[in-house]
């Protein structure tokens, strides 16, 4: 400690003389000329943006860090105490609330007026006033139309089609531990069919993967190259690799989850001027109108802007299927957030060929049993796909705070005390999932060799 | 006693290197491996629970699988190549060595993406299979998958290392063992084979640590039931501390170690050094009609099999859109032209970084080499040790104990805090890569015989001037072997940079490609940069291997 104090007083005498001479040395120059914006968006965005913001703001310089949202959240962490960042601009509202919870934002009440409170369900601001959302993303399925011509596989158009026999190995996702706005569309389905069923149908789905891959990227990637036919997508990665010229296709199902992308002004930033600025820009009827561009392809929050879209623009403010039949709740999804991810990594992402293995046999004895009648075997795979579906735990469990709190594991004081650890109770499921896979296994191979 | 009081200063000064750049940053990261969740108190509960979990030893023993058939299959690449090219008169040696080290630079992402094009169950090789014989090879699926892309990956380190010992081969070895009778198989067995055994098992050894540590090829087949991605997949979900992901780093690192210390002791009390005395590397001979074309038929196999990936990555940076098919619909140079304006300052830095990096390193693992196998410090096992264990430390630890340790203090002059300045990603990639040139550099020296430098200090040498004319210029060969795979790997590492970089305008390739490889339009532009990565980071090796055989030539000349 000793030491460091040193440095500190050293570098700091250092910075002071240093400071002086470039004073005396240079004009005077404007106090914010600059602007850093830590962004896990892509290229195609971020240049669109920092060009016309540079241009409407002569004279200010946008530096656009890019990040992966994982990398750009422990960036913020751990350069807060000597931070260099002005804005977080991403998509997942969960790593926003993760800088929210450690102190890492700051406040901003916006100016701009004419944005609603809500886009589909979704609220579109932080309560609490700390990001603001600035557009919106549907979800729904991406797919390669000469992989499913050769293949001869249909193309899907709702969740449940996912489930079918026919897609078993060729479709794809992305786990929601690793990617926030998976995690959004895991939530809508848990929310929107329930608990026990939104799970059983995860599960059947989840049966059928190629992959699940490690990064939300990797999904539209998989299907553009043709690694595998179907992949569960976020619009703008279907609509823009259409607009590359990649023989794929996209739809959204008739439920689909709507999640808003942020930003948001990091605390202590070095330009809070400039800052604030930007977002007024991204929220201006300007800055909206370039989210309709084809390779940026956003729902602006603005529903003015609509009017200028082009024709299958989906509009999520008159269209009421899009995002609007599940009442999304907030509270819900974030007291159980990280025991959902882990839920999801034990049953499907770490048990895939398991639980592939066993999906599989249910469906060829279905297969053998259709057209033929014999109970015995009917139960047996009933059965069967019972056990697949069986849950460590119950809906009301999952909102169990001092549960979840397992899963949390940050401790705000050293008194703060959670019993049991994350590793012990996914060691339980994970037991407990690996032993109904293969049992379920046994049971629809012997009900297959029944007929 | 001047010297020993040297060669504890050399030491002390590694070892505060080492503290201050591996130990401090990666200890503030990992600590919570021992640390009791709920209480903060020391514990060793989650090492109990790692054992206790059957994912974990699933993934604990599909590692040491991997590494261990990697080991195999890379042998079975590297051996031919570097037996054919340093014992016969083969036409383009030196070309098939270059085109031997271009697998170990693999852009990030577009390497994978290339891969699966090609060798995908829908790329273009089971394409044709289908279309032909009906049938599909899972050459990409599980670990077999794995295992084929790691060995093809990283087999260099084994050529690389494996044809610095054989040029390092006494002559007059192979000419007594021939007056005593010996020849063919028997003599390459007998002698050839043993007296190369250094460089074979640092070459080895490296490919087993780094098939057992690596993510980067896991993650890309989507395989995660092996430890390097079970770690990362926990260390790098947003805002959870599962002290899991560090357990298993803290595994990862002890247990690289433990495989280092077995291929040490597989290697102690033997000596390999020649006598030095008689012209280095070994008689070349020329081959008949019918084997020379034999061993080119397989020479060419071989290099097609590991340069298919970046066949693959040719077209793809070429190609309009390539998808399930064969090859691209059609070919253009629009990527190029695309990427043009923006590459020049990622290559200069990425020359720039990696090439202060690797020049680094080598300067390192000469001292560290030195001060293990020539001096008697107490403890200097344990400089050889803990700079390999920097292997096992995944990129993103390193980057966050970067940034958590170098934040605060602000450099000098430039006002700025070390965290976020360029010199701290030389620093990364210096440490994530001085395990490559450390083993290079430890097993050439295995081959300088003692008796040469005590001849040295006989005649009146000081130990700085017998260290700099004698022992460098006979370990030239280690040298560049080292400088090679540590500049190529380093050019293209991605993990702990993107931690770090801090302004567009400091970021070397590897992140350029990064940012391309974020959108559907930006994979042709992206392949078309991982390819301009693997020109120059090739080109730099081969100015490098160049140089210092010029060098070497020179002062044989001058001494001969």
């Amino acid at each position: 400690m000793l030491l460091r104090k040193n440095y500190r007083k050293m570098t700091g005498r250092f910075v002071l003389s240093v400071g002086i001479l470039t004073c005396l040395a240079l004009p005077a120059w404007a106090l914010e000329k600059d602007l850093t914006v830590v962004t896990s968006y892509p290229k195609d965005l971020t240049t669109a943006f920092k060009q016309a913001f540079e241009k409407q703001n002569p004279g200010v310089k946008v530096e656009m860090l890019k990040k992966k949202t994982t990398a750009g959240v422990k960036y913020i962490q751990e350069t807060a105490s000597n931070n260099s960042s002005d804005l977080f601009w991403a998509s997942a509202p969960d790593a926003f609330e993760v800088l929210k919870g450690d102190g890492l934002l700051a406040k901003y009440t916006v100016k701009a007026v004419g944005i609603p409170d809500l886009i589909g369900s979704y609220p579109i601001n932080d309560p609490d006033g700390y990001y603001k959302g600035f557009a919106g993303s549907g979800y729904g399925m991406m797919w390669n139309t000469r992989y499913l011509k050769a293949k001869k596989i249909p193309a899907p158009k709702e969740w449940n089609d996912l489930a079918k026999a026919v897609y078993h190995g060729h479709t794809g996702m992305s786990a929601p531990s690793r990617s926030g706005t998976t995690h959004l569309t895991v939530e809508t389905i848990l929310q929107g069919e329930g608990w026990e069923n939104g799970w059983k149908l995860l599960k059947e789905i989840g049966g059928n993967f190629h992959t699940v891959t490690e990064r939300s990227f990797g999904v539209p990637d998989g299907v553009n190259s043709g690694q595998f036919g179907v992949g569960i997508v976020i619009d703008f990665f279907g609509l823009s690799s259409m607009a590359s010229g990649f023989p794929v296709d996209f739809v959204y199902p008739t439920v689909t989850t709507l999640v808003p992308a942020n930003i948001a002004i990091v605390k202590n930033s070095p330009h809070p001027e400039a800052a604030a600025a930007f977002i007024e820009f991204l929220l201006s009827e300007a800055g909206q109108e370039m989210l309709l561009d084809p390779k940026i392809r956003r729902l602006p929050v603005r529903p003015e802007t609509y009017a200028k879209a082009p024709k299958d623009f989906p509009n999520p403010f008159i269209d009421k299927t899009i995002g609007a039949k599940v009442k999304f709740d907030v509270v819900k999804s974030k007291d159980r957030y990280n025991l959902v991810n882990s839920m999801f990594d034990v049953m499907i992402t770490y048990r895939l060929d398991d639980l592939r293995e066993a999906t599989k046999a249910v469906q060829d004895a279905e297969k053998a049993m259709a057209g033929k009648s014999n109970a015995e075997a009917e139960k047996l795979v009933a059965e069967a796909r019972a056990l697949i579906a069986v849950l460590p735990i119950d809906e009301n469990k999952s909102l169990d705070n001092e549960f979840s709190a397992i899963f949390k594991k940050k401790r705000k004081k050293a008194t703060d005390k959670v019993t049991g650890r994350q590793a012990e109770v996914e060691q339980q499921w994970d037991t407990m999932v690996k032993s109904n896979y293969a049992e379920a296994i046994k049971l629809a191979k012997k009900a297959k060799s029944m007929l | 006693m001047p010297r020993i009081r040297t060669s504890y200063l050399v030491a002390s000064l590694l070892a505060f290197f080492l503290l201050i750049f591996l130990i401090v940053p990666v200890g503030k990261v990992i600590y919570v491996a021992f640390q009791d969740s709920s209480t903060g108190a020391l514990t060793l509960v989650n090492f109990v629970d790692f054992f206790k979990t059957s994912l974990f030893r699933e993934s604990f023993f599909n590692s040491l699988y991997v590494a261990g058939m990697s080991v195999l299959i890379a042998s079975l690449i590297a051996l031919p190549l570097a037996y054919f090219t340093s014992r016969f008169n083969f036409g383009g040696s030196i070309l098939i060595q270059t085109l031997g080290i271009i697998p170990l630079i693999m852009p990030p992402f577009v390497g994978a993406v290339a891969m699966q094009l090609f060798f995908g169950s829908n790329g273009s090789i089971n394409l044709l299979l289908d279309q032909w014989f009906g049938i599909n090879i899972p050459f990409m699926k599980g670990l077999n998958g794995v295992i084929l892309v790691e060995s093809i990956h990283y087999f260099p380190f084994i050529l690389i290392n494996l044809s610095a010992a054989l040029n390092n081969i006494d002559r007059s070895m192979e000419e007594a063992a021939q007056n005593l009778g010996s020849s063919g198989i028997r003599l390459f067995r007998k002698i050839v084979f043993p007296l190369a055994m250094p460089g074979y098992l640092a070459g080895a050894a490296l490919v087993f640590l780094k098939a057992f540590d690596d993510l980067g090829t896991p993650l890309l087949l989507n395989v995660n039931n092996m430890l390097a991605p079970q770690a990362y997949l926990r260390i790098s979900s947003i805002g959870i501390s599962d002290p899991m992901g560090y357990v298993i780093s803290v595994i990862l690192v002890v247990f690289s170690l433990f495989a280092l210390w077995v291929s040490m002791l597989a290697s102690r009390g033997k000596d390999y050094s020649g006598g030095g005395k008689g012209v280095s590397g070994l008689l070349k001979r020329d081959m008949r009609g019918w084997q020379k074309a034999g061993a080119y038929c397989l020479i060419i196999f071989l290099l097609l099999l590991v340069l298919s990936p970046h066949i693959s990555l040719v077209l793809l940076s070429f190609g309009t859109i390539w998808s399930y098919s064969v090859l691209p619909d059609a070919y253009t140079m629009a990527h190029y032209v695309e990427v043009f304006g923006t590459t020049r300052e990622y290559i200069t830095n990425t020359l720039l970084y990696a090439g202060l990096a690797a020049s680094f390193d080598v300067a390192f693992s000469v001292a560290i080499a030195y001060v293990v196998l020539r001096t008697k410090v107490i403890g200097r096992q344990w400089l050889d040790y803990i700079a390999t264990g920097a292997l096992a430390v995944p990129g993103v630890v390193l980057g966050i104990g970067y940034l958590r340790t170098f934040n605060d203090f602000n450099v000098p002059i430039i006002d700025k805090p070390l965290a976020s300045w360029w010199v701290i990603i030389v620093v990364a990639l210096a440490i994530r890569r001085l395990p490559y040139a450390l083993r290079a550099c430890t097993a050439a020296l295995h081959q300088v015989s003692v008796s040469l430098e005590e001849a040295a200090e006989n005649l009146g040498a000081g130990k700085t001037a017998t260290v700099r004319k004698i022992v460098v210029p006979l370990m030239a060969g280690g040298i560049v072997a080292g400088f090679v795979t540590s500049f190529a790997t380093a050019a293209v590492e991605l993990s702990a940079t993107l931690m770090l970089v801090t302004a567009e305008s400091d970021a070397p390739l590897a992140y350029g490609i990064y940012v391309f490889m974020q959108s559907a339009a930006g994979r042709g532009p992206g392949a078309a940069l991982g390819l301009i990565a693997v020109v120059v980071v090739a080109f730099g090796s081969y100015l490098a291997h160049h140089f210092i055989e010029r060098n070497k030539r020179m002062q044989a000349t001058l001494t001969g």
